[in-house]
């Protein structure tokens, strides 16, 4: 089994935002960048599956991103991940997510990858596009927000629970399959000084766009929305603070629920 | 391409998505811009309420597709179904509620037919050269960012719930039709087995209009009746800090925030939650919030419409004794 993780870079999300002054983007200057807390699931759940199976050949994780990026996919090398893959880019806004699909469509779909992980979205856009149309553009079955897993014993299948409003669903899908991976699957270990270093020395092919054969007709071809302007978000007017006894505030509280916001 | 939109009703046994009747608002106003007309589609296997419920919302034509196939949602079925729709109807945009299976659908198929796709919109408008243009959240909600879809190709886009309302159920005039659900090979490469409920007879964080939320100074699982209690009176729905999780008090499934669920509902009520920016980030969208909280220096109450600053434990009880009193 040749299992393939996803891996994105983003803002450490306690960073303070801020927009340039013509709002084309936000200030990427000195903001810390982490791995996508989803995608630490994703890295978690495939070393884990190396670790308990013998079926499992190889773990390879890849990254779309400037060369910064290499920082995030040597932290899924240290976890435990075997090889990398790193799609240089020169910016992170410069695909949009249809876009990032079809590129890495492009550069896996000869890798004969039989479970392809990722996180159920990325933190900073939030889009959540990537994990199924990469599996639409591989055309293999995705199973989408997964907080429980369970390959079968010969790695044929797997019932897979993903969250819904209210309910899990459980499914049973056929390998090869894509995963994406919500939080409750599991943690991901802090990787050890030692295993830092290891990473080091574990194989990352770097592949550029002009390697992929047709690259601008692929960008061409599906998706191409941009991202033209950000505006810090509307602000909420100040706030009443209720005083009074817990019995008298509460009093008020709903009142105002009910006759000036109309909530209740 | 046509001038027309199309909004995917999404339904589960029959009954429709509350978020599906809100997107006939904003679809209405595109296709004021575009000229076009406003097209419903409802897929599932019993669908005959959820789409009169459709037809009765202000929508000029409803299509169909009903197969035992599609009684459950599945990315695959779903996908082929709607793309078919889609390949029928030839609409400009294509509007889904960011829900679950909204989320979850919209990028296969738009990348089934190479079109291109927003999520999680909150505002929508057709440009000057008649592109179509969306603002939509990004950072946690610290940014609103403006996204152009290019003109040439079928637009997608999800809305997130609780943006826009729902028009006023009005006469029955829509069209109707139906389309044959025609499997793409290979559909039936998911099977869902169960849909087991979280939570029994409580409501979900993400489908109730009211919540009310616990933090860590909740101090242990028992101590979060008092919040069942006001969540019962209120008919809302009980979420938690990722704090409160994390120490055992409620499961996962309750966890607002970051890497918990974003909620939008009508009314957000936040019991002994600081307001990490891990847990703003999936509330701030909530268009009444209410703090209680101890600490008058906490950051939650920046955000906060209405704020008490007190012992959690006397106010919460207060608010439904006050509520129950109400109601009679």
């Amino acid at each position: 089994m040749k299992i393939l993780i996803i891996v994105r870079q983003v803002p450490d999300s306690t960073t303070n935002i801020k927009i340039q002054s013509g709002g084309q983007d936000i200030e990427r200057a000195g903001v810390k960048m982490v791995v996508n807390p989803f995608d630490e699931f994703a890295i978690e759940q495939a070393v884990q599956l190396k670790e308990k199976r013998s079926d499992v050949s190889g773990v390879t994780a890849l990254i779309v991103g400037p060369a910064a990026a290499a920082e995030a996919l040597r932290t899924a090398l240290a976890v435990g991940a075997d090889d990398g893959i790193h799609v240089q880019v020169d910016s992170y806004n410069a695909l949009d997510e249809l876009q990032t699909a079809a590129l890495i469509a492009a550069v896996v779909r000869a890798g004969g990858y039989d479970l392809i992980l990722t996180g159920k979205q990325e933190i900073d856009l939030d889009s959540g596009q990537l994990g199924p149309a990469l599996a639409e553009l591989l055309d293999v079955p995705h199973v989408g927000a997964t907080v429980k897993l369970e390959v079968a014993a010969d790695g044929k299948s797997l019932v897979a629970r993903r969250r819904i409003e209210g309910a899990e669903e459980v499914v049973r899908v056929h390998l090869p399959v894509l995963l994406t991976c919500d939080k409750g699957l599991c943690e991901m270990r802090y990787p050890s000084l030692p295993n830092l270093m290891k990473a080091k020395k574990k194989p990352v092919k770097v592949v550029t766009p002009a390697e992929v054969p047709g690259f601008g007709d692929l960008m061409a071809g599906v998706g191409g929305t941009k991202m033209h302007s950000f505006q810090p978000p509307p602000e909420r007017p100040p706030g009443k603070i209720i005083p009074g006894e817990p019995e008298e505030a509460a009093r008020e509280l709903v009142r105002l629920l009910r006759e000036e916001a109309k909530v209740i | 391409m046509t001038n027309d939109i199309l909004i995917f009703a999404e339904q589960r046994n029959d009954k429709l998505h509350p978020a599906a009747l809100q997107l006939v608002t904003p679809a209405r106003a595109l296709a004021a811009k575009t000229g076009g007309r406003v097209v419903a589609c409802v897929i599932g296997q019993a669908l005959s309420a959820a789409a009169d419920a459709m037809a009765q919302a202000g929508v000029d034509r409803v299509v169909t597709m009903s197969d035992p196939a599609l009684a459950n949602y599945s990315a695959l079925r779903y996908r082929t179904a709607l793309a078919a729709v889609m390949e029928k109807v030839q609409p400009r945009v294509t509007l889904l509620p960011a829900t679950f299976m909204g989320r979850d659908l919209a990028p296969r198929v738009a990348a089934r037919l190479k079109a291109a796709l927003a999520t999680d919109v909150v505002d929508l408008t057709i440009d000057a050269d008649g592109a179509l243009d969306v603002g939509r959240p990004v950072y946690n909600g610290k940014a609103l960012c403006r996204v152009r879809f290019p003109k040439d190709r079928p637009a997608l886009a999800s809305v997130r719930p609780n943006t826009f309302p729902a028009p006023q159920p009005g006469g029955n005039t829509a069209a109707r039709d139906s389309l044959p659900y025609t499997p793409a090979p290979g559909d039936e490469r998911i099977e869902v087995q169960e849909i087991a409920r979280t939570g029994g007879a409580i409501k979900d964080v993400t489908e109730a209009d009211i919540i009310v939320s616990g933090g860590r100074a909740l101090k242990s699982e028992e101590n979060f009746k008092i919040l069942f209690e006001l969540a019962e009176v209120l008919d809302a729905a009980v979420g938690a800090s990722r704090a409160a999780c994390d120490a055992g008090y409620q499961p996962h499934s309750r966890q607002v925030g970051l890497t918990g669920k974003t909620v939008t509902p009508r009314l957000y009520i936040a019991c002994g939650i600081s307001g990490a920016i891990q847990h703003l980030a999936g509330m701030r969208g909530s268009k009444v919030i209410v703090a209680i909280n101890s600490d008058k220096e906490a950051p939650i109450f920046k955000l906060a419409d209405y704020g008490i600053v007190g012992d959690l434990f006397k106010v919460v009880p207060a608010i439904t004794a006050e509520v129950r009193r109400l109601k009679g």
